[in-house]
């Protein structure tokens, strides 16, 4: 997983809130056995007016000139500023691998659904939680300024840009594995001893859900 | 992930009988010792805690560990690149219910046509065998719809904490178990450590006193549910199904509700253990017997809430005044009583919200005014993990029997949950009085609740699903869903158009 110090890019608004992950990736587009090839999907029924399937590269596509996303002056945007109870809906990592693919680093909304916030954090996509009427503030300078950008800080937990700052918070645990970049897995095998002793003692107290057979 | 433990202010919205209330001093009665009880989420968490990370995050042990073929295949190629072996084979089962096509089933893997999708199939058969878990192939008759199966196989116990690569694992809670859907890489992180790294969330109690009326189900009372807390009315929070509505409901209907939590936000949603719990479990393959049943029995009669537990968020409805339930729009919170009317967007005081109705009216092509019994429909789907189960078809067969499904019905489907489920209803003849009403009887799968097969919405087609989610295309593309219990699906089907299920009881 990359690990994430600062970042600066490009914002682009998408003034929806409940954006959910059918709306991320549709679900046509999860039968790859693999991580990647998603970015070109993205927001796939959004993005296109025809309707997608994975045998269909871009260029075959009707592009969706009035979505946000394909406006020129977003091209190569990598902050995306949204609205509240982005991610909700079914648990398909395959929505942040799209949104990392198609080259977001930074969400900003004034909140997240859970197991969305979980995935994101498992693959360096950081996401910041700011009170609405400063995401509406974003919204609307990324809808007025021309490429407007901002200065993701996740050391100082600030944001800024053009003129714009705020500071957000973020759990110290969530902080440390973004920018260490760390495995998961790794980091819990170290108690690989604690959950083995807490394992003899469970089959004791609640032998029935073991399989002795 | 959000969920530290502290009061929040609910969302005032007030409406019909419910009550939200917004301060946990209203909601506790501290004992003598002034030390505050546990509430059924706090016990199975403090059972399951191993340990405190040195970053803060809690190692949950896992008891019971689902896997299909969708969300899987690139966390079992994430544990081969690093070289790692499952924790423990026996905690995990598997079944293909994605994208499995509903006809055909006896050819097996050579019936699926979507090559991409047969892809997958043979992925889970290869990784199951290679890593040795065990695993429901799909022409085994225990097949089916993930969240179907383990209940109806006793994998799901009492006081169990499982997890699944899908949203909709909460469906579990309904054994007092705490069951969350998980993404790829925790699939991965479970099946290495038998862990999950999480923050615990907070508490919130949904309570539903009186009784649901006769032909209104918990399908309907989830809805109605929903629509009062919204879709992210239990963010960061495990619900508790609490309330002699609930009590009253049978195992199967608890999963319905459960099955939701996670539209109105909640990871996990959870029934304490009751006669009800106990009596379904009794017999089924995975569940203990002889000795050990006494001894389990013993353990989960205490899976309940105390009386002193603190809860940091509430709501109460009374179920009696509900009437049968139909969602409208694009967003499970958008919901209307089978009397009520398509709502303008001036109804709505928050900026956000009528936003979010004007978007919803468009793609739903719905007109504000409109009665809801007015709106006709092109197809019918009754199944997914929400309503495919054997109480379900025998709700929707009693609406269908004699009648026959509307000639500007395109298409109706029954899809059972299970191989099991389906094996059921043929032994009660089920299945004939579907098929004489005109409707299309199915192998178990997924289906068209996300139209990942071939079972899925044309652009523009209506749709009476008994499914959990009408998102944009959620359905197919374009295509659009109203959110139904299965007897009013019925009804839908046999009426052209939503009628309230009551008047054909």
């Amino acid at each position: 997983m990359q690990a994430f110090d600062t970042h600066t890019g490009l914002v682009v608004p998408l003034d929806r809130a409940n954006v959910d992950t059918d709306q991320i990736i549709p679900k046509q587009f999860l039968k790859s056995i693999r991580r990647t090839g998603f970015g070109d999907n993205l927001f796939d029924a959004w993005r296109f007016r025809d309707e997608g399937d994975m045998t269909k590269t871009a260029n075959e596509r009707e592009i969706n000139r009035d979505f946000v996303l394909n406006e020129p002056r977003y091209q190569g945007a990598s902050v995306l500023v949204t609205r509240t109870n982005f991610g909700c809906g079914s648990s398909r990592e395959h929505a942040v691998w799209a949104l990392l693919e198609y080259g977001f680093r930074c969400i900003i909304a004034p909140s997240f659904a859970d197991i969305f916030s979980g995935n994101s954090l498992q693959n360096g996509l950081l996401l910041v939680t700011l009170p609405d009427e400063v995401v509406g503030q974003l919204i609307e300078r990324a809808q007025t300024v021309p490429e407007f950008s901002l200065t993701v800080d996740l050391p100082k937990q600030t944001i800024a840009g053009d003129g714009f700052a705020a500071s957000f918070d973020i759990e110290p645990e969530r902080k440390r594995l973004l920018a260490e970049g760390l495995d998961e897995i790794a980091q819990t095998l170290r108690y690989a001893d604690a959950i083995r002793a807490f394992e003899e003692a469970h089959r004791h107290r609640m032998p029935w859900v073991f399989d002795e057979t | 992930m959000h969920g530290r433990r502290r009061p929040r202010p609910c969302e005032a919205r007030y409406a019909h009988s419910w009550m939200i209330r917004a301060s946990i001093a209203s909601l506790t009665m501290r004992g003598a010792s002034g030390v505050a009880g546990k509430t059924l989420y706090d016990k199975v968490w403090d059972a399951h805690a191993v340990a405190e990370r040195d970053d803060g995050m809690t190692l949950l042990y896992i008891d019971r560990h689902l896997l299909h073929e969708v969300t899987s295949p690139q966390a079992f190629e994430g544990l081969e690149l690093a070289g790692r072996q499952p924790w423990r084979l026996d905690a995990n089962l598997a079944t293909p219910d994605h994208n499995l096509p509903t006809t055909n089933r006896a050819a097996g893997i050579g019936g699926i046509v979507d090559e991409i999708a047969r892809t997958q199939v043979i992925a889970l058969d290869d990784n199951c065998r290679r890593f040795g878990i065990r695993q429901f192939e799909m022409t085994d008759p225990r097949q089916g719809i993930v969240h179907v199966v383990g209940p109806e196989q006793g994998a799901t116990l009492p006081g169990m904490t499982i997890v699944c690569g899908d949203s909709h694992t909460s469906t579990h809670g309904a054994f007092a178990a705490l069951a969350q859907g998980i993404g790829t890489s925790d699939v991965e992180h479970v099946l290495a450590t038998q862990c999950l790294a999480q923050r615990k969330a907070g508490n919130m109690r949904v309570t539903a006193t009186g009784r649901l009326a006769r032909g209104v189900t918990s399908k309907d009372l989830i809805l109605a549910i929903i629509r009062h807390i919204g879709t992210a009315g239990a963010t960061g929070h495990t619900i508790e199904f609490a309330g002699s509505a609930v009590r009253a409901l049978s195992m199967e209907a608890r999963m319905t509700l459960c099955n939701m939590s996670i539209e109105a936000g909640g990871r996990a949603g959870m029934v304490a253990v009751d006669d009800t719990t106990i009596e379904y479990l009794r017999g089924r393959p995975f569940a203990p017997s002889g000795e050990m049943l006494g001894e389990a029995e013993a353990h989960w009669r205490g899976l309940v809430s105390d009386p002193d537990a603190e809860f940091d968020r509430a709501a109460e409805l009374d179920a009696s005044s509900l009437s049968p339930q139909v969602s409208w729009g694009t967003s499970p919170e958008l919901v209307l009583g089978i009397d009520e009317a398509v709502p303008s967007p001036e109804a709505f005081d928050e900026p956000a919200r009528r936003e979010l109705c004007e978007r919803a009216l468009a793609y739903m092509d719905l007109v504000p005014g409109t009665p809801i019994r007015d709106v006709a429909l092109d197809r019918v789907f009754i199944g997914s993990c929400t309503n495919a189960r054997i109480e379900d078809l025998r709700a929707a067969a009693t609406v269908v029997k004699g009648r026959r499904v509307a000639s500007s019905i395109r298409e109706a489907l029954v899809v059972p949950g299970s191989g099991l489920v389906k094996r059921q209803a043929e032994a009660e003849g089920l299945d004939a009085v579907f098929r004489e009403a005109g409707f299309e009887w199915r192998d178990a799968g997924c289906s068209m609740c996300l139209a990942m097969n071939d079972d899925r919405l044309y652009p523009g087609e209506r749709c009476a699903s008994t499914s959990n989610r009408n998102f944009e295309g959620r359905q197919g593309h374009l295509g659009r869903t109203h959110l139904v219990s299965p007897a009013m699906a019925a009804a839908a089907a046999v009426n052209g158009r939503f009628a309230d299920v009551r008047e054909y009881l």
